[in-house]
């Protein structure tokens, strides 16, 4: 079953050509919508069973042996991503059934739904630096028409931002493709490995390097690239939000953490020594714009930033423990966040705006949903027994073990700042009385929408209660990123 | 005001325009062409039409939604891609069957072809969609 590995990706492009074929009929896409995501996190699910017990999957497109023609790879990095695609797929295509509204979903909510995920999922899966950018491209033209569909002005304001910004990441990236290319003759990322560890190139793949950690630092929302990501990710809809902020901003992570771990290794001084200062810088900005923040969307927006930065901070410490933590770290906020952004969904329909000001007193009208909130804002505070503090706790750790005392310092103060924030949601929203100007409440809060809530909410406290088995892939999928030799040979075969 | 040359013209040209982008795609195997370019002219053919006489129109010469004919050809270039796995090799591997015809010898077909046809479809079918909603009803 070597098409497994591939499955994820010709899966999604199989539902969104079920959806176009039944694009008048919008209850039979939602349906089929939801049906296809369940099979994609089942298949992603085995997937990453596959890669735990037998070690790296690779397949080779259309048989054409590597370097030669593209492969796509499946180590357990690679594996855990995409099974994350596929609980924030089946999350999201839930949550959409009654907050898309017709309209959205007769010009093709559905359809775009599915091509963004078979993006991401072919960025996580491929094993070729020019495919990655093709899978980047795909993602990105759905997700363009995702943030601008249906909506007014603020939305299509946000939607110019987040284009004009991807295009000019994107023209990095395939410039950074075209060096690299021209300086080794091979796109394959195995191929790439090998080759860059050869003396002649010393020196020369500085550049490269920096491009691309220029292309994928706008995508990941790093410092100083990171000031599109407020502006837009506030306007689209709770789901398409969620989804944006739990997953998109995470390909440009994993694709930096591909790179400089597979790849550009030669100087890590250099290299991982700007990671290192960027993610500090990225972590105190991010946390400092939220807890400014009066709008709970805003809020959660600049809270992607700070977190983006712990992510980055176990790449720039580049040992196995800090690159486990990356791993956990990653696994632990795609849950989190896109669950907060539904939540923020929720509070606008019990509380009538996104507003702090305009909010009050939901504890007392909704106390599930004070409940809801209070999990994972709790988690990404860091707050033991949640996931999100043995996430920290790891990175916290390798940053000891590395000596970063400066980061590890930065990295707790910022633990602190994330919980104020969360704390000023929490009052303003939850324990406040309701404020004199309230907006006005449409009733919807259906188990449509809450279902998926719940159900990332309990994953939420399950990582943190029994940490074990996660940890421990974490651990491996460390270990396996520091293991470039291991890819290689999975990849091109003994000898090379 | 009716622009009686361009009308004439195209209908003159949309036939040939059809049947030069059938050319391209077919030729495109192995020499400069293919489906994307096909894709676009077939488009052109159908554009043209909705410039000389109406969107409605060109809908109507075009007798199948846009989006279906793209929704056709993503299906296609699918199983296209999808055959080889069928038959137990990796995903996209070129699956080759020979085909004997009378008059023109033998005729070798591919999934290739098939994955060509699925793009040429893509492609005129977005096109056509993107048009026809700019230019309005």
């Amino acid at each position: 079953m070597r098409f497994l590995t591939v499955l994820p990706i010709a899966l999604p492009m199989a539902t969104a050509i079920v959806c176009l074929f039944l694009r008048e009929h919008a209850r039979a896409q939602r349906i089929a919508c939801a049906a296809g995501a369940t099979l994609h996190l089942s298949v992603a699910v085995t997937l990453l069973c596959r890669v735990h017990a037998k070690g790296i999957q690779v397949v080779q497109a259309g048989s054409w042996p590597a370097p030669h023609g593209i492969s796509f790879v499946a180590d357990l990095f690679s594996a855990i991503m995409v099974v994350l695609t596929g609980i924030i797929g089946l999350a999201v295509a839930l949550y959409s059934v009654r907050s898309i509204d017709n309209a959205r979903v007769s010009l093709g909510y559905y359809p775009l739904l599915q091509v963004l995920l078979m993006g991401v999922s072919g960025a996580f899966l491929t094993g070729d630096i020019f495919n990655m950018y093709v899978w980047f491209e795909v993602l990105l033209i759905s997700s363009f028409v995702l943030l601008s569909l249906g909506g007014g002005k603020a939305q299509i304001e946000g939607a110019i931002k987040y284009v004009v910004l991807n295009l000019i990441s994107s023209a990095f990236f395939v410039a950074a493709v075209a060096v690299l290319y021209g300086l080794t003759g091979t796109l394959n990322l195995a191929d790439l490995s090998r080759v860059a560890e050869s003396r002649a190139l010393e020196g020369s793949l500085t550049l490269p390097a920096i491009l691309f950690m220029f292309a994928f630092g706008i995508k990941a929302a790093i410092f100083p690239l990171y000031f599109w990501l407020p502006a837009s990710y506030h306007t689209p809809p709770p789901a398409v939000a969620a989804l944006f902020a739990g997953l998109l901003t995470k390909v440009g992570v994993y694709a930096l953490v591909r790179v400089f771990t597979l790849v550009f290794v030669h100087d890590v001084g250099v290299t991982h020594g700007i990671l290192l200062v960027s993610a500090m810088v990225t972590m105190v900005l991010g946390v400092l714009g939220a807890a400014a923040g009066r709008d709970v969307r805003r809020i959660l927006s600049f809270h992607i930033i700070s977190q983006v930065g712990y992510m980055v901070l176990g790449l720039a410490l580049y040992t196995p423990l800090a690159l486990a933590g990356t791993v956990f770290y990653i696994a632990h906020h795609i849950l989190v966040k896109a669950n907060l952004f539904l939540v923020g969904g929720l509070i606008q329909r019990a509380g009538g705006s996104y507003d702090l000001k305009r909010l009050g007193g939901l504890s007392s009208s909704h106390p599930w949903l004070a409940a809801l909130f209070l999990i994972p804002a709790l988690s990404l505070a860091g707050l033991p027994p949640l996931s999100g503090f043995y996430a920290k706790l790891t990175l916290l750790a390798a940053g000891l073990q590395s000596g970063e005392y400066l980061a590890v310092a930065v990295a707790l103060v910022v633990g602190l700042l994330t919980l104020y924030s969360m704390i000023k949601i929490w009052q303003e929203a939850f324990w406040k009385p309701v404020p004199a100007d309230a907006a006005a409440v449409t009733p919807g809060v259906t188990v449509h929408r809450v279902l998926p809530v719940a159900a990332l909410a309990l994953m939420t406290v399950l990582i943190g209660v029994c940490v074990g088995p996660l940890y421990a892939l974490s651990r491996e999928a460390g270990d396996q990123l520091m293991d470039r030799r291991a890819y290689v040979i999975a990849v091109l075969g003994e000898g090379r | 005001m009716s622009p009686l040359i361009l009308r004439t013209a195209s209908d003159l040209l949309r036939p040939l325009l059809l049947l030069f982008s059938i050319f391209l795609l077919l030729r495109g195997h192995q020499e400069p062409g293919g489906g994307f370019v096909g894709g676009l002219i077939a488009a052109c053919a159908y554009v043209l039409h909705a410039i000389a006489y109406d969107v409605a129109g060109a809908r109507r010469a075009l007798s199948i939604d846009p989006k279906t004919l793209t929704g056709t050809g993503l299906a296609v270039a699918l199983s296209s891609a999808l055959l080889s796995v069928t038959l137990g090799k990796d995903l996209m591997t070129g699956v080759w069957g020979k085909a004997e015809l009378p008059f023109f010898g033998p005729l070798e077909l591919g999934t290739p072809m098939i994955f060509d046809v699925g793009v040429y479809l893509v492609v005129m079918g977005t096109v056509l969609t993107v048009f026809l909603e700019l230019r309005g009803d």
